[in-house]
């Protein structure tokens, strides 16, 4: 390939077009990089800073509404913004790819996966059906599909493998560049470590250039050649991996850093970024990051910083580089955290939670007659116990049963067979107002608080709700005493009540989520997945802030994530789940540093930021209905035995407890 | 497939009765046939005794749901529910007040309804998507947006407006077409093609806004961002991909109506004087022919039925995610 010059932007610029407004909004607003051929370069930054718009300008395909407003972008000798769109389109898809971040959405539901291939090839290459059928065969192989997935439509796939039929449609140009916009952010961590390694192997077998957009610092650690750290439409730091892991510049990028929850800072608060990404249409005078830096002085609000390089080789915006902060400057660092997180919670406090047995099944239906087939094992006999003021962390791939199981715990659908415990009482055969009643010891705060607040009700309103039906002791001025209480205590100040949820960013409404919560004096409070939807400088508060309220009013927490650093940081024990059944269970840092389930391995392995080893289980297959362990098939270490019979749960030295034939009990 | 067919089709029969009864209790209770003596033979001076020929001569003589004087099982079946409604499952609609074979009238009739309302189906059907299409195509310009206009003006001007309009300028200003009427055979041609036009017109506001809202709304999805990003032309975006998927509610969305074309529009049939269906209801509610209307309400539930489980049916063909059991 002559052609191959790698990709090189200039000043690139994005704007919001409307008419007759004199100031213009820049959601990028400047952005120089280059990837080299062959290179990977992760364009790395929050939500909201415009890297995805990048990548779209790329490619121009904008969204309606936004416009190129200048600067250059060259793939080779080519300029890209100079190409008649009949031209640019031979180059969409053909020299530069792109894929997207969630497969569900982004393949065509109906048209099978080799139709759309197909489509790419015959944009591109114009091949006769039989070239185009053994090509797409070829292009299916190398993203690790099998001829058979051509045939089938996209809801056949599981998400790893629709993904994986998007890089096979966008491989089919043979793309000197590939663009990938948070390619596994929907994706489980064992499918996500798959992906990866893919993108890797793909790169260096074709010598095609990789640009990787994502928030996730690991990812970019595994993956990355060249880090370009964006910050509100700008870039605020480049440098290459090893500089940057080494040595973060930019304070933007130190605080990133320093916000991601990890198993070491255990006993220590996370640092916060205050504030949030600014949003569009913000006037900047001096440097963006600015109102949220701990060390920038007068000159930093006053007077925007170039870019400007370092000894070596780091680029990066800001005026550190090239004068010391002045010893005199006001306002040092951020506030000192008041108080360190609270010591481990007392082994002796009471229990709080006992599940036993608990099992959520539902019927398949089939025939004239919808008589019940089979059963689907949502939750298959799963046993737990949680003590007051303790955090344990439920884990598991997406589809395990773990928001089935919190749901039935809560009893928001009826389980099969099993029995759960509050504080002693059996929950069992609680209705009507006895179920209510119980209900105010127990909540839950969604994942998605984008979704999961009525956007028809004042703040105040979604505070009041629970109150007055599980508290109606309280009369009206008492209620609204309470609810201006909650907003406080959980850092939103008491205006808020008369606001709707839609004034409100993701961090801030999910601080709103826990608030309703706690309104009716919870005892139990069951996260589920509560920050995987938020930004990390936003997780780090709403990590504190859950922080704060145990130790201040010794909640449990049920905490369900797939986000193992958060585990680390925050749970004391650790309950692993694998369709329906918990496999492994035990204190945290001993869960976590000494794996005993395969399983466990597993999940530990994929995490991102490893290096991406190589991992000896089967990726996912369809579950079988079988007699034995249920994750055999992927096991590494399965023997004869293990597709016989499932294996019983011991419990070994200090709690563990383990569902395995090959961990014998000492 | 075939099992998910015949669990409809048994569900069906319960509706079916049920959508008997009740006409029957409109048809029967709420109007005796005694009433409907009265009003045929005039209200005033009808004698008890020609009410009682009235009924003889009709059929209407016999007790509502159980005959005491009748032997064995006619004890139930000798009365008018079994005679008069659950016949109309057997496709015995009995006689009209004329003395003609309802059965066989609608058989006739159906086809001159059919002539006109097929046609305005399939052509309407082409017209709104591609008068959708187009606006789609031209999204966010001002043709878009003059085609929204007119879109809403058509919508809120009445039907009848279209009929007259259409009957006045075409016909009678410009001679182009008859006025109304209808010949069998090829000499129809030239009657259908005002109704099939006034049909479509009418049609086009309301349809064309429907249409082009579900193509917008396919074209931000982010599988149209992934065409694009493949290099397609956006006609092959737009036919494959956003037709393509957009389809799933149109074609489900219309199938509904298509078992109900034989039962033709009243109102258009009336206007111009079609001897199709539509005016034989119109006619008989007219002529309180009661006997009709039952027959035309009856039919008019079965082929709706049939119409809801085609639309099941075919989320089949262009969905490949459905699959029914």
């Amino acid at each position: 390939m002559a052609m191959n010059g790698g990709l090189s932007v200039r000043g690139l610029r994005v704007a919001i077009h409307h008419e007759g407004g004199d100031r213009a909004m820049r959601p990028v607003d400047g952005v120089d990089f280059e990837v080299a051929p062959g290179e990977c370069v992760v364009l790395l930054g929050e939500s909201g800073c415009g890297k995805s718009l990048t990548a779209l300008a790329l490619m121009r395909l904008l969204p309606d509404g936004l416009e190129l407003a200048g600067g250059q972008a060259r793939l080779g000798d080519t300029d890209l913004f100079a190409l008649p769109e009949q031209d640019m389109r031979r180059v969409r898809g053909g020299r530069l790819a792109m894929i997207f971040q969630e497969p569900m959405l982004s393949l065509n539901p109906v048209l099978t996966v080799g139709q759309q291939i197909g489509e790419a090839l015959e944009a591109h290459r114009h091949p006769t059906a039989e070239q185009a059928a053994a090509e797409t065969s070829r292009l299916l192989q190398a993203v690790g599909l099998e001829d058979r997935h051509g045939t089938s439509y996209p809801f056949q796939l599981s998400g790893g493998q629709r993904q994986r039929a998007l890089i096979a449609t966008m491989l089919a140009g043979e793309p000197e560049l590939l663009i990938a916009d948070e390619p596994t952010t929907a994706l489980d961590v064992t499918v996500q470590a798959q992906i990866l390694r893919l993108l890797k192997q793909l790169r260096s077998e074709r010598g095609m250039g990789l640009l990787l957009i994502t928030h996730d610092l690991d990812v970019a650690r595994d993956m990355a050649d060249r880090v370009v750290v964006m910050y509100a439409g700008q870039v605020v730091e480049v440098a290459s991996r090893e500089a940057l892991y080494a040595r973060p510049f930019h304070p933007y990028t130190r605080k990133l850093f320093s916000v991601l929850p990890s198993a070491h800072q255990r006993h220590e608060r996370l640092e916060h970024i205050p504030g949030s990404v600014p949003p569009l249409g913000t006037v900047f005078t001096g440097c963006r990051f600015a109102e949220r830096c701990a060390l920038a002085w007068e000159r930093c609000h006053a007077e925007a910083p170039d870019s400007q390089t370092l000894d070596d080789g780091h680029v990066a915006r800001c005026h550190l580089v090239s004068a010391p902060r002045p010893e005199n400057a006001a306002g040092a660092g951020y506030p000192p955290e008041t108080g360190r997180k609270t010591a481990e919670a007392e082994q002796v406090a009471a229990e709080l939670l006992e599940v036993t047995d608990l099992a959520v099944h539902f019927p398949i239906r089939k025939g004239l007659l919808r008589r019940t087939v089979g059963q689907v094992k949502a939750v298959d006999g799963v046993s737990l116990s949680l003590k007051r003021g303790e955090t344990l962390a439920l884990v598991g791939e997406s589809g395990c049963g773990k928001t089935t199981l919190a749901k039935a715990v809560l009893r928001l659908i009826e389980p099969t067979s099993g029995s759960v415990r509050l504080e002693g009482t059996t929950l069992d055969r609680l209705d009507g107002n006895a179920l209510r009643v119980a209900r105010a010891s127990m909540q839950i705060v969604f994942q998605d608080p984008f979704a999961s607040l009525n956007p028809r009700m004042r703040v105040g309103e979604i505070l009041e709700e629970g109150l007055r039906s599980l508290r109606p002791e309280l009369h009206r001025g008492h209620r609204a005493d309470v609810v201006a209480g909650l907003l406080e205590k959980v850092g939103l100040g008491r205006d808020a009540a008369l606001r709707y949820p839609h004034a409100f960013s993701g961090g801030q409404r999910q601080r709103i989520a826990i608030a309703r919560a706690l309104a009716v004096e919870p005892r139990l409070l069951i996260c589920d997945e509560p920050t995987s939807a938020l930004d990390v400088s936003v997780q780090a508060q709403i990590l504190s802030l859950l922080q704060d309220l145990q130790a201040g009013q010794g909640l449990g927490y049920l905490f369900i994530t797939h986000n193992l650093p958060v585990v680390g940081y925050l749970a004391h024990r650790v309950a692993v789940m694998y369709r329906g059944r918990i496999v492994e269970e035990g204190v945290a840092q001993d869960l976590m540093g000494r794996p005993l389930h395969p399983y466990t391995n597993l999940l530990l392995d994929s995490a991102p930021g490893r290096g991406l080893p190589e991992v000896a289980a089967a990726p996912a297959g369809r579950p079988e209905a079988g007699v034995g362990c249920s994750f055999a098939a992927r096991c590494p270490m399965a023997v004869a035995e293990c597709a016989q019979a499932a294996p019983d749960t011991s419990t070994l030295a200090g709690g563990r407890r383990v569902a395995c034939h090959r961990v014998v009990p000492e | 497939m075939l099992n998910y067919v015949i669990r409809r089709v048994l569900y069906a029969i319960p509706i079916l009765i049920g959508v008997n009864l009740i006409t029957f209790a409109l048809f029967f209770v709420v109007n005796t046939p005694d009433d409907m003596a009265r009003i045929h033979l005039g209200a005033k001076h009808v004698t008890p005794e020609a009410i009682e020929r009235w009924k003889v001569e009709h059929g209407y003589d016999r007790p509502l749901l159980f005959n005491q004087e009748a032997e064995g099982t006619g004890k139930l079946t000798e009365t008018l529910f079994v005679n008069k409604s659950l016949a109309l499952f057997a496709l015995d609609f009995g006689l009209a007040d004329d003395g003609r074979d309802i059965a066989r009238e609608i058989g006739t009739r159906m086809w001159p309804s059919l002539a006109i309302a097929l046609p305005t189906f399939l052509v309407g059907l082409a017209v709104y998507i591609s008068f959708a299409l187009t606006l789609v195509f031209f999204r966010a310009t001002y043709l878009d947006l003059t085609g929204v206009v007119l879109s809403v003006v058509l919508m809120s001007i009445s039907g009848l407006f279209y009929i007259i309009g259409g009957q006045y300028l075409l016909g009678k200003l410009w001679h182009l077409v008859p006025v109304s009427g209808y010949a069998p055979g090829w000499g129809m041609f030239k009657f259908l093609i005002l109704p099939i036009a006034v049909g479509v017109v009418s049609g086009l506001g309301d349809s064309s806004r429907f249409y082009r809202t579900l193509f917008l709304e396919e074209i931000h999805k982010d599988y149209v961002r992934t065409a694009r990003a493949k290099g397609l032309s956006e006609r092959v975006v737009l036919f494959r991909h956003v037709l393509g998927n957009a389809m799933i509610p149109i074609l489900t969305g219309a199938v509904v109506v298509i078992p109900r074309l034989f039962l033709g529009s009243l109102i258009v049939e009336s206007f111009f004087g079609i001897p199709g269906l539509g005016s034989y209801t119109i006619e008989a509610i007219q002529a309180q022919d009661f006997a009709i209307v039952r027959s035309m309400v009856f039919l008019g539930s079965v082929l709706y039925i049939v119409g809801l489980l085609l639309t099941d049916l075919s989320y089949t063909l262009v969905d490949p995610r459905v699959r029914l059991e």
